[in-house]
Formats: C-alpha cells, sequence, structure tokens
C-alpha cells in the first residue's frame, strides 16, 4: 500500500481550557481532495492551521510522505515549505507586487533562481486568468482576483499539498466562481488537497471524500453521495437541514 | 433646457462658487494680517522692539559668524539621526522579538526606553557633559561636543525605539503567518514582510521626531560649544541686542520647515495608499 500524502493521527489541540480537537485521524493520498464540513468553530481552520505547523498541537502526530512532522526535532521552516496555506483573508503581502508575492517564497525560502521563479509565477498567474496584472498592488485587484493571487502563491512553491482554509467566505457572491475555478485547476494538476468549505455543491463536485467536523471530531467521513447525500449521523442531517434552510445549499 | 445648456451652466455656478471662495479668503486674510500688523508696528513698543530684534544692522555683522557655527549643529544632527535610525531599530527589534533568549537585554531595553525618554533631555546633556569626564575613566573621550551629542543620541533613540516598536506592533499577526506558510524564517518574515510594512507605517512620526532634535541640538551650547544658538547668545551678550537670536532662529527654520512639508507629502501619499 502507497504511504498517504497527509496522516493525522490522535491529533488534539486545546486553546486554555477549550478542547478544538479532540483526537482527528485522517489520511489523503496522493491527488485526492478531502473537503472539511461542519459550522463555524468546530475546528476546520485550526485543524488546517495544525497541519501546516502555523499553530502548535498538544497530542497526536502529523505525518508528512510517512514522516512525523509534528516532533519538535522537526524543522518545521523545512516543513512549511513542502506544504502550500491559503488564507480566508488572503493574506497577500500589501507592500509587493502580485509577482513579488508569488515569487518570495520561493526565491527567499526555497532559494529558486529569481528569473525562474518570475517565470514560473507569470505562467501560474496567467493559469489563473490575472495575465498582465503582475506589477499591480494587491489593493488594486479584486477580492476574487486577491486570492487568485494567494492560490498562485502557495502553489507556487510546488508543494506536496495544499491547504485551503475557507477560500471563498471572505468573497462577494459574484467573486466566488473564478476562485473555484482555480481551485478546479489545481485538482486536474493532481494536487493533494484538504480544504475547509461552506460551499457543499463545490465540495460535492471537487472533493474525493467529505468529512464532517463537530466539537473537535470528525463525525463522518466518506464519499460526497455519502456524506452530503445520505448523512447517518443526526449532527451531520442537522448541519446539512439548517444549511438547506438558510439556501445555502 | 437642453442638456448642453444645463451643464454650461452648472459649470458656470461652480466657477463663480470657486471665485467667491478665493475672494473671501483673500479678504479675510487682509484682514486678519492687516490688524495683526496694525496691532503690532503702531504699538508704542515698536520701535525698541524693531531695533533690539529685527536690527538690519546687527544681522549683517553677526550672521556669518552664526552661519559657520550652524554647521556644527547640521553635522551634528546629520550623524544623530543616521545613528539614532539604526539603534533605535536594533532596540525595537529587541523589544519585540518573543525569543526567551532575548529577555535580558529585552529588560534592559525596556529600561533604557522608560529612563532616556521620561528625563529631560537637558539634563541627560548635563549629566553626560560633566559627569562622564569627571569620572576620568582612560579611554573615555573628553570633548564636549561627542558627549552632548552621545546624549542626544541616547534620548532620541529611545523615543525612536518607541516609534519603530509601535510599527512592528501594528502589522497584523495574519502577515507573519502567511510569511511562514510561505516558507520563510522567523527572520526572513521580519525581514521582508513585517519591517518594510512597519516602517513605512512610522515614517510621518519618524520625521517628525528628526524635526524635534533639529532643533535639541542647540541645546548642547549648555556644555559651551559654540553653535549657531551660543554664537548667537554671544553677540547678543555682547552687544544687547537680540538680533543675532533671531538669525538662529531663521537658520533652523531654514532646515525644519523643509523636512516638514517632505513630512506633509509622505503622510498625504499614505492617506492615498490607505
Amino acid at each position: 500500500m502507497t504511504v498517504p500524502v497527509l496522516e493525522l493521527t490522535g491529533v488534539t489541540k486545546s486553546f486554555g481550557e477549550r478542547l478544538v480537537l479532540d483526537g482527528i485521524d485522517l489520511s489523503v493520498n496522493e491527488h485526492e481532495a478531502v473537503a472539511l464540513i461542519g459550522a463555524s468553530g468546530s475546528g476546520k481552520s485550526t485543524l488546517l492551521r495544525c497541519v501546516d505547523l502555523l499553530v502548535e498541537i498538544d497530542d497526536g502526530d502529523v505525518l508528512l510522505d510517512g514522516e512525523v512532522i509534528t516532533d519538535p526535532s522537526v524543522d518545521v521552516v523545512e516543513v512549511r515549505r513542502r506544504l502550500g496555506f491559503v488564507f480566508q483573508a488572503f493574506n497577500l503581502f500589501p507592500h509587493m507586487s502580485v509577482i513579488d508575492n508569488v515569487t518570495l517564497g520561493v526565491v527567499r525560502g526555497q532559494g529558486v533562481p529569481r528569473k525562474e521563479a518570475v517565470e514560473r509565477g507569470r505562467s501560474l498567474l496567467g493559469k489563473f486568468g490575472l495575465d498582465g496584472r503582475e506589477q499591480d498592488r494587491p489593493d488594486q485587484l479584486s477580492g476574487g482576483q486577491q486570492q487568485r493571487v494567494a492560490l498562485a502563491r502557495a502553489f507556487a512553491a510546488q508543494p506536496r499539498a495544499m491547504l485551503l482554509d475557507e477560500v471563498t467566505s471572505a468573497l462577494d457572491p459574484e467573486l466566488v466562481g473564478d476562485v473555484l475555478e482555480a481551485v478546479r485547476e489545481l485538482k486536474a494538476e493532481g494536487m493533494t488537497l484538504i480544504f475547509a468549505t461552506h460551499e457543499m455543491s463545490f465540495a460535492r463536485e471537487v472533493a474525493d471524500r467529505v468529512g464532517f467536523l463537530h466539537d473537535g471530531r470528525i463525525l463522518e467521513i466518506g464519499s460526497p453521495d455519502e456524506v452530503l447525500g445520505a448523512p447517518k449521523e443526526p449532527e451531520t442531517q442537522r448541519f446539512l437541514r439548517r444549511l438547506l434552510a438558510a439556501g445555502r445549499i | 433646457m437642453t442638456k448642453g445648456a444645463r451643464q454650461a451652466a452648472r459649470e458656470k455656478a461652480k466657477t463663480a462658487r470657486t471665485r467667491r471662495g478665493q475672494a473671501i479668503a483673500v479678504v479675510s486674510s487682509a484682514v486678519v494680517l492687516g490688524g495683526l500688523s496694525a496691532l503690532i508696528f503702531t504699538s508704542s513698543g515698536w520701535p525698541d522692539v524693531q531695533e533690539t530684534f529685527f536690527s538690519p544692522e546687527a544681522f549683517r555683522t553677526s550672521f556669518p559668524d552664526i552661519l559657520s557655527a550652524f554647521w556644527l549643529d547640521v553635522k551634528m544632527f546629520i550623524v544623530i539621526e543616521v545613528a539614532v535610525l539604526v539603534f533605535g531599530l536594533l532596540i525595537a527589534l529587541v523589544r519585540s522579538s518573543g525569543n526567551p533568549v532575548f529577555f535580558p537585554m529585552r529588560m534592559i531595553a525596556a529600561v533604557y526606553c522608560d529612563v532616556f525618554r521620561g528625563v529631560p533631555v537637558i539634563l541627560l546633556i548635563y549629566i553626560f557633559g560633566f559627569g562622564v569626564p569627571a569620572l576620568a575613566l582612560s579611554g573615555v573621550p573628553n570633548d564636549p561636543i561627542l558627549l552632548a551629542g552621545f546624549a542626544l543620541f541616547l534620548a532620541y533613540s529611545a523615543y525612536v525605539a518607541e516609534v519603530y516598536r509601535a510599527g512592528i506592533g501594528s502589522v497584523h499577526q495574519t502577515q507573519t503567518d502567511a510569511a511562514l506558510a510561505v516558507g520563510l524564517t522567523r527572520t526572513q518574515a521580519l525581514r521582508f514582510v513585517v519591517l518594510p510594512q512597519a516602517v513605512r507605517r512610522v515614517r510621518p512620526p519618524l520625521l517628525n521626531d528628526f524635526i524635534s532634535l533639529q532643533k535639541d541640538v542647540a541645546l548642547v551650547s549648555i556644555l559651551g560649544i559654540v553653535e549657531a544658538f551660543q554664537q548667537a547668545q554671544i553677540f547678543a551678550a555682547s552687544t544687547f541686542n537680540y538680533t543675532p537670536l533671531v538669525a538662529a532662529a531663521l537658520l533652523y527654520l531654514a532646515v525644519t520647515i523643509p523636512m516638514a512639508r517632505i513630512l506633509d507629502h509622505i503622510s498625504a501619499r499614505g492617506e492615498v495608499n490607505a
């Protein structure tokens, strides 16, 4: 059997008294896309941040290509270079041009020659519909364009997997489509993905598996048809009913 | 009325409004300035004041010496400003760092900022100018210019360190997260992401502190150093005419006003960007 790209075993995290992740087990194979759904505060973001070592876990292990990356002796910077992270609020560097945003990590982090990094960045920006915007500042772009720059920034480092934290939640509805198109593109390229999302139709379309998080645990995980179509857990059913009532599905 | 005609009418009204505004500004300026001048120039003491503070002859005889003394002020504040920019940043970095290795340095830096911001600059110049030579340490310079300059350097580095620190604190944590997420080390995140944004934001208060330093250089005169203010005082004391002090004031203005305009320019640009 092949080694999963990402594997979480018993991952636990508390913020003070509050238990945010309560023994998460999850394994993601190469080229697989896993969607995480669940109410706000269910632990989706924290889970992704723990995998990228932006948050230190309390217990359990995270493995990247079979290597335990949550061991204290592991070089966290080196691990993060093998993972891409995209934030809900884009978090672009406002003082840099679009192309510098995309190439900063590639040049400074990975030591790729600037020229090569710029070439790679340009072609990615083109792929995401941002031709000719290389020299713009982030504040000259729409939210949807900024988020596509952020996707390009994370993808430019050629990571083993990408972690997408509700990448469309901060966008006006009419801008969501282009960003989802960019994520589809990543999936088509064979990128291994874990994405937290509120877009159920998108999860159904792109994800190979969907996991439902509730109170820091994965209550149910399976194919989109199973989890979204015929959920077994009462909590999942309640969550989906609420979304349906709110017109979000 | 056709659309074109209405537009023409609107333009005309707008021009009239602008003209009227300009006219009001001119008239009110004339009234205020004229009133103030009348008040001053018709006062019974004006001829004496004019002779004591604005004597063309006293100005002519004192100005060349004051100007050459002013070069010392210029040299001092340029050197001190550069040193303050570097040392202030260093202190701010130490104070902003969360690294436990820096704990003792962080403590020292905090005490340093509190003390040197809290003591009047003039006292610091006294303490350094008279106290350090009194220690009679070998290898420590006794030159009052160096000692006074060092006192100003320490005082202003404390102010500037706090300005930098506020700037660093104002850059949101999410920027550091993003920098780490693209694979930068903490040091690289600081250098390429946090500091450039922090420095950009604090340019106006930094320049403000420099305007203040350019004037405070005059305080070194208390150690008997002959810079512009001291030179002006020497003239004033020997002739009982204060025009030389006005001449010195003009020289300080000649450097601080351009600086203030640069500051306005940068602030305005900052608002456009924000």
